[in-house]
């Protein structure tokens, strides 16, 4: 590979990792033709873990990072000093073969900064994907990122080559967005994610391809003061109005040459964790956005213990629940217990009665879960009345990965 | 009762098991009278008479958990896998169901174990290109924990059909000449190239990705465990970046702001935002440079007539002749319309034609290609250039001829029969009656000519509102 495309990709690479995205799911099972290269998993496939313990799925990188526009938070904002450069097309595309090839990547997330005009842009990440798809057929992953800015019809041709597309709000309130992102408008984001919605719901039901893993997006978390619980009254907007894939959410995290108005300190990565865990809640576990508000502090939910935990220490009235007897339903709001684990329960306890023995061997979170649960030989008395209860049950502090 | 030694050969010997497991059921024997062991060329059960066992019936879920579980290097694999099909068939059927169950609970975490070294292979495989001279070949000298080597060679085939490349292991390896799968013997590491050249590019996309401010190398290694590092180029930078984050951390959060070193891009943000076609031409070069949206098609064909045109009348797509002429309304549909537009005062030429969807989509039924319905998707994929269209053209009337061209006005699905006559589409005063195919589509003579006269009515009507006064409003025809 020769040196200067080398050193182009290292730019562009660490100009794409700000965004939390790379997983490679969700595009089903698709193989390669005789003469093609690339398939597809259900759930993708993680080809590298970085000391970060964050997964290298895909090939990570902008076009290009110069950029016209001029996003506080952004490492690649146009007032900003770094290092620029700008691949072609068919540098992106070569890259994405031959490390494909070897097996280094699921596929190709490609991003850019906003040279010439929006439509420019976009149309140039397009050529890419086509020239991957047509000349190459290629059939593994490709995530593009969509410039909402840019016409709508690009929109519309991107999902046809597209697993998936994202935008990212980055900002979770119109406030900040103004303050921080002048450039973006609120309005033509959302406008954007409820085309793509549209689109992808009726090629799902007319069986053709039109970004079959859906949309996703993502905000930045601890760059402005917006608090939890409003960051995700934002998700269960996104996940109710555009059926959004995944909301990733991003500890605002140092870059070189910031802004001078944003805060430079450690990205909160407890508080990230303990959104993704929220998030979870709202996604897999029934819980809705304000029974979680409601558990947090002024809105912010604990960094010591999760979030269910949380509002099972709240709504101790409801609890303990019997594992041999409860509905799926309340048993997934059992601390401990995740939705894997309910299923193996309620599957189990059809046939057998479930002793506390028993349950252990469904779940890692026992410790957790014994206050709240009754067994049949196991009752928790007078554990869940414990004032310091929620101290016994805080976990040691690790950081927890999320980006399995 | 004495106890029975059965022999199955070394790694996951499925067929081995499934014999043993046939005669085992046929005669009865309990698992607690079972002795298994391993050899590398076994001699089975020493009578070949056992062979001819009866097939067993297993449930699916308890086949496929056995053929993953054979993998596993667990020298007890087959007793256990034993005792769980001795129970699925002496009353618990349904046995996998209670994974609290210890047994079912133990061959579980095994399938898991298998699955995870799988996942782990079709991750950590890295091809290198061989130094062969005309051929484009590659290697990887991989260690699985388990026997999943025939497991695994689906997952490189389906992915990578049209290269030819071997997967070197320590329990035998496999080569896919792009036609074939053969297994081979097992190999060292020596075997496999010791470099590649994209290595170095790949080393440095791996560390450019790292966020130094978040780092986390317990996190790391719970997914990629150390043993796996050695066969992996890019883990000789990791000692390097956990070394040397704190201290750029430290750097990024010490440094001052500075100023930007350009002047603000003044021209540049305001061309940035001047992207809009202007002209139909414009625009027409878009639609020919995106290709089609459709299957089929080999070009595009777009609107015609005036610029500004007064009535602005939509189709549905082109057919097999407009895509052969790339000119819209010259088939047997848009000859039929020109006629109907002649007898009511409407010059062709003046109004402006087009169709919702741009391309020709069709189906190949030998030499002939037939027409094919655009899905609403499909339409909704145009209807941006439509609107783009209209807001060029700027008529004082659209016509919607047909349900396609409706749903491309509107958005919406509506049938035609329920909203023919007046209309308003956003900022367009409209009209909407039937496409002229479905004119030609009618059965006999006299429903056609009935139909035919009701879209002469249409087309009067439509000739008169677009002469009427905009202005007042005012609509020079009879009351209905």
């Amino acid at each position: 590979m020769d040196e200067k495309l080398s050193r182009k990709l290292r730019i562009l690479a660490d100009a794409a990792k700000y965004d939390a995205s790379c997983s490679s799911s969700g595009a089903g099972g698709r193989k390669a033709d005789i003469d093609g290269l690339g398939s597809t998993t259900a759930s993708g496939i993680c080809h590298a873990y970085t000391p970060d313990g964050r997964c290298v799925s895909l090939l990570k990188i902008l076009l290009t990072n110069y950029c016209l526009f001029d996003c506080a938070y952004c490492v690649n904002r146009r007032t900003s000093n770094v290092k620029r450069a700008k691949f072609s097309v068919d540098e992106v595309v070569t890259l994405t073969i031959e490390f494909y090839k070897r097996n280094y990547i699921e596929g190709l997330f490609l991003s850019s900064g906003i040279i010439r005009s929006p439509d420019y842009t976009m149309e140039q990440m397009l050529l890419v994907a086509k020239k991957l798809r047509r000349e190459h057929g290629f059939r593994g992953y490709i995530h593009l990122k969509t410039i909402p800015e840019a016409s709508p019809w690009l929109i519309e041709e991107a999902g046809l080559w597209a697993d998936r597309l994202s935008i990212n709000l980055e900002l979770p309130t119109e406030q900040s967005l103004e303050r921080l992102a002048p450039e973006k408008d609120g309005a033509s984001i959302e406008g954007a994610m409820a085309q793509m919605f549209e689109r992808i719901e009726e090629a799902r039901e007319e069986r053709r391809h039109f970004s079959p893993a859906g949309q996703t997006t993502q905000m930045i978390v601890g760059a402005d003061d917006t608090t939890d619980a409003d960051v995700l009254r934002t998700s269960a907007k996104l996940y109710g109005h555009y059926a959004m894939k995944r909301v990733y959410y991003s500890a605002f995290s140092p870059i070189p040459d910031s802004s001078a108005i944003l805060p430079l300190k450690s990205p909160p990565l407890m508080r990230e964790s303990r959104l993704y865990q929220a998030d979870w809640l709202l996604r897999y576990y029934g819980f809705q956005v304000e029974e979680i508000a409601e558990s947090a502090e002024k809105g912010m939910l604990d960094l010591d213990v999760d979030p269910k935990l949380a509002w099972a220490l709240k709504n101790r009235h409801l609890f303990p629940v019997d594992v041999n007897q409860a509905e799926r339903e309340m048993l997934l709001r059992v601390p401990g217990l995740g939705a894997r684990a309910v299923d193996k329960i309620v599957m189990a306890r059809r046939h057998t009665t479930l002793r506390l023995e028993d349950v252990a061997r469904l779940t890692s979170g026992l410790k957790r879960a014994k206050p709240f649960l009754i067994a049949a030989d196991y009752h928790p008395n007078k554990k869940l009345d414990r004032q310091d209860l929620r101290e016994r049950l805080i976990e040691k502090p690790q950081q927890l990965s999320l980006f399995a | 009762m004495s106890l029975h030694l059965i022999t199955l050969k070394n790694g996951a010997d499925l067929d081995g098991f499934r014999r043993a497991v046939r005669w085992l059921m046929a005669e009865e024997l309990a698992p607690q009278h079972i002795l298994w062991s391993l050899d590398e060329a076994p001699g089975l059960f020493g009578d070949d008479d056992l062979h001819d066992a009866p097939p067993v019936t297993l449930p699916k879920s308890v086949a496929r958990l056995i053929e993953m579980c054979v993998c596993h290097s667990d020298p007890e694999r087959y007793a256990l896998l034993y005792q769980l099909v001795w129970r699925v068939l002496n009353g618990e059927r349904d046995l996998l169901e209670i994974a609290s169950d210890p047994l079912v609970h133990r061959i579980d975490m095994m399938a898991r174990a298998v699955r995870r070294d799988l996942h782990k292979m079709y991750a950590f495989v890295r091809f290198r290109r061989m130094r062969t001279e005309h051929l484009e070949r590659f290697a990887a000298w991989f260690e699985p924990d388990h026997f999943i080597l025939e497991a695994a060679a689906p997952f490189f085939i389906d992915r990578f059909r049209s290269l030819d490349w071997t997967i070197l292991t320590p329990i035998g390896s496999m080569r896919w000449d792009r036609r074939d799968l053969t297994f081979g013997p097992p190999a060292r590491r020596e075997d496999a190239p010791d470099e590649d050249s994209f290595e170095e590019g790949w080393r440095g996309y791996y560390e450019s990705v790292f966020n130094p401010a978040r780092v986390n190398p317990t996190a790391m290694r719970a997914e990629m465990p150390k043993k796996y590092w050695r066969n992996l180029p890019e883990t000789a930078a990791i000692p390097g970046l956990i070394q040397t984050a704190s201290q750029r951390v430290d750097s990024m959060m010490e440094q001052e702001a500075t100023m930007p070193s350009k002047r603000t891009p003044e021209r540049a943000l305001e061309a940035m935002w001047d992207q809009e076609p202007k002209t139909l031409e414009e625009l027409n070069a878009i639609i020919a440079k995106a290709g089609p949206l459709v299957p089929g098609a080999t070009q595009a064909v777009f609107g015609e007539g005036p610029k500004r045109a007064e009535i602005v009348f939509v189709g549905e797509q082109p057919g097999d002749q407009e895509d052969l002429q790339g000119r819209p309304f010259v088939g047997p549909a848009g000859k039929l319309l020109t006629k109907a537009m002649a007898e009511v005062g409407i010059d062709r030429s003046k109004a402006y034609l087009t169709n919702a969807v741009k391309h020709f989509k069709f189906d190949q039924r030998g030499h002939r290609r037939i027409h094919a319905k655009p899905t609403t998707g499909e339409v909704k994929h145009y209807r941006p250039w439509l609107m783009k269209e209209l807001e060029l053209v700027r008529p004082r009337l659209v016509v919607a001829l047909g349900a396609t061209a409706l749903l491309a006005l509107t958005g919406k699905s509506t049938p035609i029969s329920r909203s023919r006559g007046i209309a308003q589409f956003g900022p367009y005063r409209g009209y909407i009656t039937v496409h002229p195919s479905y004119l030609l589509r009618l059965p006999d003579e006299a429903t056609k000519r009935e139909a035919y006269e009701a879209f002469l009515n249409d087309l009067r009507r439509i000739h008169d509102l677009a002469e009427a006064d905009l202005d007042t409003g005012e609509l020079p025809l009879a009351a209905e």
